[in-house]
């Protein structure tokens, strides 16, 4: 085997797949190959690092330097001055918000530096396309552990003990549902594995199978030896192709190695896997609803009890847990119950990864333990809010969750604290969100989207979530009435309570959160007709100031509906009968002019209230497409 | 795209007889034809062995499943939460406006189809659109005209 005196791990992860990682990687193994270093220096193209926003990034090991948007063009310079002459290129590294110095080492990043890496602890390190690299940093040796020295309840006892709940969003502990799948009836059992992860704004279900998919695997081969299943799926988003693409390599690779199929390790046990690609259906996130999708069916979800780990696919008992839950078994294994249980907080064990997104200065995944104050977070890790804007609300646990104020920002975050807050866990979307964003806006955002993906079967999910949507438009659209704010209040409550499954049951919580932590936004919506984000286009105007205006043309060629007038070297001036408010004018004029403005629209002009405007097409649902 | 019977059966002929392939099935057809022709999905019934209304609920109650032909181009916007907040709303106008369609429909000459997204997960690069497979981050309304120009001339070379 060669000892390379270098390593460089690209990132190939999607975000940086996306902005050109892929070319990176190319244009690094012909610069090595040109340079006669192919003996020394190796490329490797690794799963997600997390901090996608600065993509494409490449570590260089053993010096643990990280580069960060990098293009093709950089690479002659990064190879002749970094791999050749020893100088670490400054020019290419990461330089903090506000500051000057760039940060040379990933160990000293501010977004690195705080997180505590279990189910990530392969991120960036090895090559998911490889069961060897997998292995060489301990990959199935805990599934050897509970294969050959420890029974089925030793292993329940050891997840239970660990404390470690579903993450997917409920929290529901580990342990017991897999000891209700072992002492339920029957032969046949089988595993699950929800990789339906459709929450907006989350993606570390996707990061973790794309970056460490062997790990997946082994967790499932570990819970399927504790509740006696022979069979198990993979339930994997059609949006993620990558995932799909890197998880079948995988299973090949695991039955290739004898740890899948026939007489796993020689223990005589039998265990396979299936993956199963989703459609493209929120609901079939849900538990009883996946179960459905897989025996090939509409993603209806069904009542419960009875449970999947009782009645679960075509009726035998199965044990269905989401990705990141499945990833955390190994470890917990391998380095038992009592070092898991020592992380987190009474009732919450172990880490939990939220995807940092939306208004933050350092966007990516991040692996923190529970019980962290939502503070470090959002500033330790997130850096704060870019462009100087104010913090607002972090909306946490995408359409079931909530939005948490500012005024809760030292919330320690764990399943209960989350709760008693009004939001939930969910699989951890984190959006930031600033001055500049509408609460009503938000809570509309996410009811738009529950009667988009309500899947129909049950009447107050399917009729609340629209009566709630079409009153929150009448509100961003100036329109709403004291009454309102009631209504919404109670039909809330009709939908939490009467709702079939979670979908329905969590659907309130984006207008109860933002009612209870935002109620003056939605009483200027009502009462003042006014919108203080400046967001609802029913109730804002565009207009330029002409003390500021130069007259350099831009506006007006680029807005799409003509509404400018002016020439060269003379003010413009917007017609507001036909602006259609898309905002164009406002980010093409240059910054040090800002001579478009963004105002409240004056009461009685022409696309104020009542000239309701439409943000979004409607919602397709159901029939023929 | 009209789908040939012998296509049809090639396409369907490792689900034969098994209902829990329907979904799979599906897939691999729109995969090929970027639809769900009305004779595929008959060929499906009687292949699988499942009643045609229920191919007819599988194929519209998923998002991924298309009844009507696609165009060339296949524009998607994000409209998940991050993109929501960094101005996904205003990309998906713009597009709306230069293709002349509201998101969901197909140009009337075949070129394009607009299409919108609940989420694909690549927050970080919010505002998010993919025309054609690749994925355009820190989308503006000004890059529309510049990505719709990309793809045309993908389609020539």
């Amino acid at each position: 085997m060669t000892a390379y005196r270098a390593h460089l791990l690209v990132c190939a992860g999607t975000g940086c797949v996306s902005c050109g990682s892929f070319d990176v990687r190319r244009a690094l193994e012909e610069e090595i190959r040109r340079r006669g270093l192919a003996q020394e220096v190796l490329v490797v193209a690794t799963g997600c690092n997390g901090f996608c926003e600065r993509g494409p990034i490449l570590l260089v090991q053993p010096d643990g330097v990280f580069y960060q948007r990098l293009k093709p063009a950089d690479v002659p310079r990064l190879v002749e001055e970094h791999l050749i002459k020893g100088r670490p290129v400054k020019s290419l590294m990461y330089v903090p918000p506000n500051e000057r110095e760039p940060v040379p080492l990933m160990k000293d990043i501010e977004f690195f530096k705080h997180q505590r890496l279990i189910v990530l602890r392969n991120r960036g390190r090895i090559d998911p396309e490889k069961i060897e690299d997998s292995i060489a940093y301990d990959g199935y040796a805990a599934a050897a552990k509970a294969l050959a020295e420890m029974t089925p309840e030793g292993i329940i006892a050891e997840i239970t003990a660990a404390g470690l709940r579903g993450r997917g969003g409920a929290g529901f502990p580990t342990g017991r549902k897999w000891d209700a799948a072992r002492r339920a009836a029957g032969d046949t059992r089988y595993v699950v594995c929800n990789g339906d992860e459709g929450d907006p704004g989350a993606f570390m279900d996707r990061s973790v199978l794309e970056a460490d998919p062997h790990a997946v695997i082994e967790g499932m081969i570990i819970g399927a030896r504790a509740v006696g299943a022979a069979g198990g799926f993979l339930y994997i988003r059609n949006e993620y192709p990558l995932a799909v693409a890197r998880i079948g390599k995988a299973l090949e690779q695991a039955r290739a190695n004898g740890l899948l199929g026939k007489d796993i390790l020689g223990t005589g046990f039998d265990f396979d896997l299936e993956v199963v690609r989703g459609a493209g259906a929120f609901v079939s996130g849900e538990e009883t609803a996946l179960l459905a999708s897989i025996e090939g069916g509409r993603a209806y979800p069904r009542q419960r009890p009875p449970y999947p780990a009782e009645r679960g696919l075509w009726g035998k008992p199965t044990v269905i847990n989401n990705v990141e839950t499945w990833a955390n078994v190994p470890p917990i294994i391998l380095r038992g119950s009592a070092w898991f249980a020592g992380i987190g907080t009474a009732t919450s064990k172990g880490t939990k990864i939220f995807s940092l997104v939306g208004k933050i200065s350092n966007t990516g995944l991040v692996e923190v333990p529970m019980g962290i104050p939502l503070r470090e977070i959002v500033y330790g890790i997130g850096g704060g809010v870019p462009g100087g804007r104010e913090f607002k609300a972090v909306q946490i646990g995408g359409p079931s969750g909530g939005c948490i104020p500012k005024s809760m920002l030292d919330l320690p975050i764990d399943y209960e604290s989350l709760k008693t807050a009004g939001s939930m866990m969910g699989s951890g979307g984190m959006i930031v969100m600033d001055e500049d964003t509408c609460m009503v806006d938000i809570a509309l955002y996410f009811e738009r989207f529950a009667e988009e993906e309500s899947c129909g079967k049950c009447a107050p999910c399917r009729v609340g979530t629209g009566a709630m949507a079409r009153i929150l438009a009448r509100i961003t659209a100036g329109e709403g009435t004291a009454d309102d704010l009631d209504r919404l209040e109670a039909l809330a409550a009709t939908v939490k309570q009467g709702s079939l499954c979670g979908l329905g049951q969590t659907a309130p919580n984006p207008i109860l959160t933002t009612l209870r932590y935002f109620r003056d936004e939605y009483e200027a919506h009502v009462f003042d007709k006014r919108c203080p984000a400046l967001v609802c286009k029913a109730l804002i105007a565009f207009a330029i100031d002409p003390e500021t205006c130069v007259g350099c043309l831009l506006c007006k060629k680029a807005c799409p509906v003509g509404a400018i007038t002016g020439e060269l070297k003379k003010v413009h001036t917007i017609d507001p009968q036909a602006c259609i408010k898309c905002g164009i004018c406002l980010k093409v004029c240059p910054a040090k002019i800002h001579a478009v403005r963004k105002t409240p629209a004056v009461a009685g002009a022409a696309g104020s209230p009542a000239a309701s405007t439409r943000t979004v097409p409607p919602a397709r649902t159901g029939g023929p497409r | 795209m009209r789908p040939s019977t012998s296509e049809l059966a090639r396409l369907t002929a490792k689900a034969a007889g098994r209902r829990r392939a329907l979904i799979q099935v599906l897939q691999d057809i729109q995969d090929r034809f970027h639809w769900l022709p009305p004779e595929a999905l008959e060929h499906v019934a009687e292949a699988l062995g499942v009643p045609l209304v229920q191919v007819y609920g599988v194929a519209t109650f998923y998002k991924s499943f298309s009844l009507r032909p696609r165009g060339r181009h296949i524009c998607t916007v994000c409209l998940g939460t991050a993109c929501h907040v960094r101005g996904g709303g205003a990309v998906l106008e713009q597009f709306e406006r230069r293709l002349g369609v509201a998101a969901g429909e197909t140009t009337p000459d075949g070129a394009y189809t607009l299409e919108r997204v609940n989420c694909l997960g690549a927050c970080a690069l919010a505002p998010l659109a993919v025309v054609d497979g690749h994925y355009y981050g820190q989308m503006t309304e000004a890059k529309v005209a510049t990505v719709l120009a990309e793809a045309e001339k993908d389609e020539r070379s």
